[in-house]
């Protein structure tokens, strides 16, 4: 009988995870593109955030777990600078974020609870004014995206027409539009259908593999079949 | 899976530096058309202010005396004051709706400056309010007794007062932004900004009613729309800003 039978069997992995989450933070720092450094945020009377700690390198997807409550938003909003932390970094490429913030934001592209969409405009002109604020898109880019996300049907109907999750697939369209390395997600497959899911995984797993990097705050496990998976775990405090 | 690959091709991960990144040019005459797109959408919101300047100015000589010499002595100050409260009542919308869908957030977090797109929105919000209401005040003119000679001057100073009273405003739709019904703390806010707006706008109605030359009052507004041009979409930025924190 194997008394072994509950350790996973990528048991090596994680336990090299957790020393590599675990190391100084100021080794290797090369390594790493993004990351965060005893990050302490309060809103308020709250002590959200106490002293967060993460990692995350090209190719790799860091997975934020945790129960309502415990800082995810709060986390990625933080990196993203929409929040200023009241101790603690964001280094991206070994640079604190704070530094040059615009330069930053160019670099990434945040995705909220609610799709950034305008109810009266279609999801085809929402994404050419939205992406278009950053960079010159032809419509063929458009259509590709639209149609990468299942969109293609519906794309030119009021978006105030669509369902959750069809606006959730326009906001997803215009995520691979923005043509950036970092995503921030804050969740991604809230008011999708199990195909929705799985296309969040796919997007994802494309991003990593063309090099990109990715942190997602989710309540189901997101659906990825990349090696480069990390977690961490928020706790309420 | 046919799908997913559609489109992949010429994706690049990273914008390629200047050549994808579109001009300020480009990005300012994207969010006009926006926001012009936008309003004609949701025409009601349009009309509302106008509705409003045409239904206070048509009241004042049913409520005051039908007597058009009386009238056109207090028609300066009664257009000024309805285009001063017709723009107030327009200005919740400025940043309400993009507060509310995060469309802000994506603009602060867009790598753009926030200061120019918040600029190109306010000049949006005078296209669909201010100059539709400048078009309007000679009209009301009219109806207040005032002669054809004064109506350019009556075109002119409005046209330049609602110019600094967008921009006050835009201050002041930003820095309410997370109240929740920010209408009545939105009016304390910009009407006692507005006054020297109303003080010279008034001055030179009234100096092209009486036919004399209005050409001092109108320069100290277009010095006020200058200082608002230059400080307003700064003083905006700053305080949306602070509302997404």
């Amino acid at each position: 009988m194997d008394v072994y039978g509950d350790i996973p069997a990528n048991w090596r992995d994680l336990v090299l995870r957790k020393f590599s989450e675990a190391e100084d933070p100021q080794a290797g720092m090369s390594d790493f593109t993004l990351k965060g450094e005893n990050v302490h945020l309060w809103r308020g009377e709250r002590h959200v955030l106490h002293g967060v700690h993460f990692s995350v390198a090209d190719g790799q997807c860091l997975q934020l777990t945790g129960p309502n409550g415990a800082g995810k938003t709060s986390l990625l909003r933080t990196v993203c600078g929409l929040s200023y932390p009241e101790e603690g970094h964001i280094l991206w490429r070994g640079e604190d974020v704070r530094l040059d913030l615009p330069a930053f934001h160019a670099q990434l592209a945040y995705l909220g609870h609610e799709p950034p969409l305008k109810m009266e405009l279609t999801a085809r002109e929402n994404l050419h004014y939205w992406v278009g604020v950053r960079r010159r898109l032809s419509s063929r880019e458009l259509d590709g995206a639209l149609e990468r996300v299942g969109a293609q049907r519906w794309a030119d109907r009021p978006v105030r027409t669509l369902s959750a999750g069809q606006k959730r697939r326009v906001a997803l369209a215009g995520l691979t539009l923005m043509a950036v390395p970092l995503w921030l997600l804050d969740e991604p497959t809230t008011n999708l259908d199990a195909e929705g899911q799985r296309l969040v995984g796919r997007l994802i797993d494309e991003h990593l593999a063309a090099g990109g990097l990715a942190m997602a705050a989710v309540h189901h496990e997101l659906i990825i079949s990349s090696q480069g998976l990390r977690r961490l775990e928020l706790r309420l405090e | 899976m046919n799908n997913v690959m559609a489109g992949e091709a010429e994706r690049p991960l990273v914008s390629a530096g200047t050549s994808g990144t579109p001009s300020v040019f480009a990005v300012t005459s994207l969010m006009l058309a926006r926001d012009l797109r936008l309003a004609f959408r949701k025409a009601s919101q349009l009309v509302q202010p106008l509705a409003f300047f045409a239904l206070i100015t048509t009241l004042f000589p049913l409520a005051v005396t039908p007597e058009l010499t009386q009238l056109r002595r207090i028609a300066p100050g009664v257009v000024w004051a309805a285009a001063l409260l017709s723009s107030l009542l327009a200005l919740e919308f400025l940043f309400r709706d993009d507060a509310q869908d995060g469309t802000l957030e994506q603009y602060a977090l867009s790598g753009r400056s926030l200061t120019g797109l918040l600029a190109a929105k306010t000049a949006a919000h005078w296209l669909l309010t201010g100059l539709p209401l400048a078009l309007m005040a000679p009209l009301a003119g009219v109806a207040l007794g005032v002669q054809g000679a004064a109506l350019p001057g009556i075109l002119a100073s409005v046209t330049v007062g609602t110019v600094t009273l967008s921009l006050i405003g835009a201050v002041g739709a930003a820095l309410t932004l997370g109240v929740r019904r920010s209408g009545a703390l939105l009016s304390l806010l910009t009407l006692p900004l507005s006054i020297p707006v109303l003080i010279f706008g008034a001055r030179a109605t009234q100096l092209a009613i009486q036919g004399q030359p209005y050409g001092a009052p109108l320069t100290l507004l277009a010095a006020l729309a200058v200082f608002g041009i230059t400080v307003s979409p700064l003083a905006a930025a700053a305080a949306v800003r602070i509302n997404l924190e």
